[in-house]
């Protein structure tokens, strides 16, 4: 039997020849992330356990990204703890306030995955780097510290789900689109404990912003890992970002699923997920009428370049609708920095909007706009379970940064074919 | 091992936003974390629940996050296995790794109600409903898995192992 992507890479990385769907083994890790949240907790199992050694300097990553900068005392120890730790063991990869981004926004950025290598972290949209043909997955604080004492951890092999692709999006329509519309299909345990693989004539038509998007929802629809398959995309992408040799892995022909769907791209609308979860799905044509009080621009999912691109086009010149408040998240200093540079910040203010320094912020109800009692956001984030930017008697609607601004330009949810870009 | 309590029971997909909200996630305390836990969806659970109490859920329970606080403050409030028709992947993973029993069971998830009295036999699976007068079969957890929970948690099977 053929093996897939992700049964190849957790192979190799096991030391074995072949692995079959619901084999354990124990595989080398090639990178351990954790957040300003999530390290505390494996740092006290860490040192409970008496362990006084990390698997090595580069092979860790701490991001300060979700209560940073810190938003009250409590998260200001826990980012110390974290510093403290960097520091004691030299980590070479340890990002604070300054440097930091959202971090499944910036491991990509600055090279730090590449395809065939194993990612492994204490945050459940670790899953994102899948878009650059790596395996990865979430996991968590003890798995940490494990991983940070061993540099190996146990696995399941997981069975896989073949999505292939096919067609063109069209203009207001991408990766977050295509997602939402996936999970609203097969529904938020559709995935469970498989791989979501991507592939298909249709897969050069996706930008790597829209498959970091769609690898990123992955866990939403209760995926091990989403993964999409390597081409020349992907090799511009890592040229000049990654030094280090890596391996692309292709699944076998004759590989095994236990589904093959077929995703016609060119068919998909843009597309909104009510709350109170991710598959609670809508095309824009049939969202009716809903008000809103918050727009949420950024996140892991959706706060890079190409996202403010596509936001700022549709609000240069334009002003949104009082009584909405929309906050903008560049996912890492650079893409704030790319951002500035090519107007879309000042665009963004002028429009009405606060911009804000890189951080998860509302996504998690952490900081940054919190929601309060029957409050409606539209977010390009990646959950909206009960509670998760607020008062558990808000709402929050997920979509395209396409739709977030035309949301905020209407007042309510609102399709982006209803404007016209100013600004190509 | 054979555990005996009430059953505390919620409906499917579960997450960990409500089972330990994001806002609680800065308190490093295990007991001031652990009386959060399930306030979003039911206030009551940390003044009911007694030690030995079951959480039994529908499908998917723990979606969400890969926030260990969410195993963590369910066993510090000493419940002493969760059992659910299906579990998600993280927590399930999680859960096991700290030690905390968990039991897949589509049939239990199913049949068993709020309150009602309830035993698990950790050997063999065995779910046996005292107050409907019915038993239930959870599935068997592989050997390896079994061995991290007879180690209670992950870090203890490792020292074990590196130890002798």
């Amino acid at each position: 039997m053929g093996m897939t992507m992700s049964q190849k890479i957790l192979a190799k990385k096991a030391g074995l020849d072949h692995v079959v769907p619901g084999q354990l083994i124990n595989a080398d890790v090639d990178l351990v992330l954790g957040n300003d949240i999530t390290t505390p907790v494996a740092i006290d199992e860490f040192e409970k356990y008496g362990f006084d050694s990390v698997c090595g300097k580069e092979k860790i990553a701490i991001v300060l990204d979700h209560f940073a900068p810190n938003k009250d005392i409590k998260a200001a120890a826990l980012s110390k703890r974290c510093r403290e730790f960097a520091g004691k063991y030299e980590l070479k990869h340890f990002y604070d306030v300054g440097t930091m981004g959202i971090e499944h926004a910036l491991l990509p950025e600055q090279g730090m995955v590449a395809p065939g290598e194993l990612v492994v972290g204490a945050d459940s949209h670790t899953c994102t780097y899948g878009a650059l043909g790596a395996f990865s997955t979430g996991f968590g604080s003890t798995d940490m510290a494990a991983a940070m004492a061993t540099g190996r951890i146990w696995f399941k092999v997981p069975s896989a789900i073949r999505f292939e692709l096919a067609g063109k999006p069209s203009k207001w329509v991408g990766g977050k689109d295509v997602i939402l519309h996936i999970i609203g299909m097969i529904g938020v345990d559709g995935a469970r404990y498989q791989s979501m693989e991507f592939g298909g004539s249709g897969l050069v038509n996706l930008t790597i912003d829209d498959r970091l998007t769609m690898a990123n929802m992955a866990i939403e629809a209760g995926a091990k890992n989403g993964i999409f398959e390597v081409d020349e995309v992907t090799l511009a992408y890592e040229k000049g970002r990654v030094d280090r040799p890596f391996q692309v892995y292709a699944p076998d022909a004759d590989a095994e699923y236990e589904r093959i769907i077929s995703i016609d791209l060119s068919e998909i609308r843009p597309t909104v997920a009510f709350p109170h979860l991710p598959e609670n799905t809508r095309t824009i044509d049939r969202v009716g009428e809903v008000s809103i009080d918050q727009v949420v621009i950024g996140s892991c999912t959706n706060g890079r370049l190409s996202d403010l691109r596509i936001a700022a086009a549709l609000l240069e010149g334009r002003k949104i609708v009082p009584g909405v408040r929309c906050i903008v998240f560049p996912g890492t200093q650079q893409i704030y920095l790319d951002a500035m540079k090519a107007g879309y910040l000042e665009t963004f203010i002028k429009a009405g909007c606060a911009v804000s320094t890189p951080t998860c912020g509302p996504c998690l109800g952490g900081h940054m706009g919190i929601l309060a009692e029957g409050e409606r956001c539209v977010a390009t984030t990646n959950r909206n379970f009960v509670g998760r930017m607020g008062h558990v008697k808000s709402e929050v609607y997920l979509a395209s940064p396409a739709v977030a601004a035309a949301s905020a330009l209407a007042g309510k949810i609102a399709n982006p074919e209803a404007f016209e870009m100013r600004k190509d | 091992m054979t555990v005996m309590g009430k059953a505390h029971k919620y409906g499917d997909h579960i997450d960990t936003d409500v089972i330990i909200p994001a806002r609680c996630l800065n308190i490093s305390d295990r007991k001031e974390l652990a009386t959060h836990c399930m306030e979003d969806i039911d206030k009551t659970f940390v003044e009911r629940v007694k030690p030995g109490d079951m959480i039994v859920g529908g499908l998917n329970f723990g979606c969400g996050s890969s926030r260990e606080h969410a195993p963590m403050v369910i066993k510090e409030n000493g419940v002493s296995c969760v059992i659910a028709k299906t579990f998600a992947r993280i927590f399930y993973r999680n859960a096991i790794n700290i030690g905390l029993p968990i039991f897949e069971c589509e049939e239990a998830g199913g049949a068993i109600e709020n309150g009602d009295s309830v035993s698990v036999d950790f050997e063999t699976g065995v779910i046996t409903n005292h107050t409907k007068q019915e038993t239930y079969q959870a599935m068997a957890m592989p050997g390896f898995i079994k061995e991290i929970i007879a180690d209670n948690g992950l870090l203890n099977a490792i020292k074990r192992k590196m130890n002798s």
